[in-house]
């Protein structure tokens, strides 16, 4: 290797280094995406590529060797869960909690509060995913521990959002000016809150598409604004999706709704399957946060569109990245 | 002579400038009649330089800092005077803090404050004026802010 290359190995050494002392992510919590400036998004989206082959099995890292992480999960998760315990453990940490708190003394009327404070004198990072919203803001007032926000209510949900990103960035090399639809239960998803905003700080064209009973909220809609986004919104899916880069969608959580006969009223009225997909551009890609009920046919799995497995892959890495920048030991 | 509607008070406070119509919310966020007994006046739609207003008259009460915070999220205009011996001795005009702690409910029913958690409700002020106003734990924005007045 010549010097020429020491130097500039040396000299991308100290620029990492200075923009990791001025990001300082030890110790801190995760609980919005708006947390994060988009310096702070870039540099995790950035790590996480580094966590790829870890989070395949081709790489081996022990840098968590010793650390805890507790996984509280006070709702029901498959994906959230499971990635997030992958990644401590291909980070070579070990993990405690629950997926079931009906197992736990919250069933004897402990309060949150209590549940964290338990939680923080045994772990050194702790997640949590809780039905109520502002859960882990409250959990994080309450712990030393950095706490990482895996959901809460219909509220925020950052590490999907970060690994949403990070998916459009791996398939579309950038987001500005990508055209991207966010379809389904606007209203009560927690994921396209906290999308919408992240997309229009990175100058996304954004189209909302969803029954007129489950529309993004308005102060969603004012934050896209405040950032310099006009979201259009439309129930016409077949128009919207006809130029777009990016069909995001969404599913119609039963969980959320105060009544089952509203929830009858509007589960089913989009499907995406092959017909729909005829009109779209052959680039556009299909995301889904899972589970899908209805929303999507299978049949869509088997075409280049589809891209919402690999999506949920992509929640390891940026797991991973998220756990070892948290708790200090970045690879 | 010009003719008082409300007589002059020897002591207490008087807050004007409020919104016309909304004096009836300032007296609810002081708690008045429930935790006064003295003479209190109200005047709705008074007429103005700078239009229609309404004016509370509390006597034998100054209003605390405290209070006047409260009364700051639905009169943020409003102008508080502490009288002593038919005098002005105080004059304050009422301005949101930056932050709200304990003061309203978050109107979010599946908002974690609104269980049993050992916290005060907690809101960040988005906007003085209109008042504006973000639950810092579930980040919504209540509807009605009169309405969850603790």
């Amino acid at each position: 290797m010549s010097i020429f290359s020491w130097i500039k190995k040396f000299i991308k050494l100290l620029l990492y280094l200075f923009i990791l002392i001025r990001m300082n992510f030890r110790g801190r919590d995760i609980i919005s995406i708006k947390d994060l400036s988009k310096e702070e998004i870039n540099f995790i989206l950035d790590y996480s590529k580094k966590m790829v082959s870890y989070a395949k099995g081709e790489g081996y890292t022990e840098k968590l060797k010793g650390k805890v992480l507790s996984s509280l999960f006070f709702e029901p998760s498959t994906r959230t869960r499971l990635s997030f315990e992958s990644a401590m453990n291909r980070l070579g940490g070990r993990v405690i909690g629950f997926a079931d708190p009906t197992a736990t003394s919250q069933k004897k009327g402990e309060s949150l509060s209590d549940t964290i404070r338990m939680a923080d004198s045994y772990s050194d990072v702790i997640v949590i995913r809780h039905p109520q919203e502002g859960a882990a803001r409250l959990a994080a007032e309450f712990a030393d521990a950095p706490i990482l926000n895996a959901g809460d209510g219909a509220g925020r949900h950052p590490t999907q959002c970060l690994l949403d990103l990070f998916t459009i960035i791996s398939e579309k090399k950038k987001i500005e000016k990508q055209k991207v639809v966010l379809l389904g239960d606007l209203k009560y998803g927690r994921t396209v809150h906290s999308l919408a905003y992240a997309l229009s700080l990175y100058g996304a064209d954004l189209t909302f598409v969803s029954p007129e009973t489950l529309k993004m909220p308005k102060e969603v809609v004012n934050e896209c604004k405040e950032l310099g986004t006009e979201p259009s919104s439309t129930s016409n899916l077949e128009k919207a999706i006809k130029d777009a880069d990016v069909l995001y969608a969404t599913r119609i959580q039963k969980e959320r709704f105060p009544d089952a006969e509203e929830y009858n009223r509007v589960v089913g009225t989009y499907k995406i399957d092959n017909y729909l997909l005829k009109n779209a551009n052959d680039n556009l890609i299909v995301m889904h946060p899972l589970p899908r009920v209805t929303e999507i046919d299978p049949e869509v799995d088997r075409t280049p569109h589809a891209l919402y497995f690999k999506q949920a892959f992509n929640g390891v890495p940026v797991r991973m990245a998220l756990l070892s920048l948290v708790t200090g030991g970045m690879i | 002579m010009k003719e008082l509607k409300i007589p002059l008070i020897k002591s207490g406070t008087v807050i004007d400038h409020i919104a016309a119509g909304n004096a009836v919310k300032v007296l609810r966020i002081l708690g008045i009649p429930k935790t006064h007994s003295s003479t209190v006046s109200v005047a709705i739609n008074v007429r103005s330089r700078l239009g229609k207003k309404d004016i509370v008259k509390v006597e034998n009460r100054e209003i605390d800092p405290y209070e006047v915070n409260k009364i700051a999220l639905i009169a943020p205009k409003a102008t508080i005077n502490i009288i002593r011996d038919y005098e002005v001795a105080e004059k304050h005009k009422v301005e949101l803090p930056d932050e709200i702690v304990g003061i309203t409910h978050c109107s979010n029913p599946t908002c974690i404050s609104n269980y049993n958690e050992p916290v005060e409700s907690r809101f960040i002020v988005l906007s003085k004026d209109p008042p504006r106003i973000k639950c810092h734990y579930c980040e919504r924005e209540p509807e009605d802010i009169a309405e969850r007045i603790i």
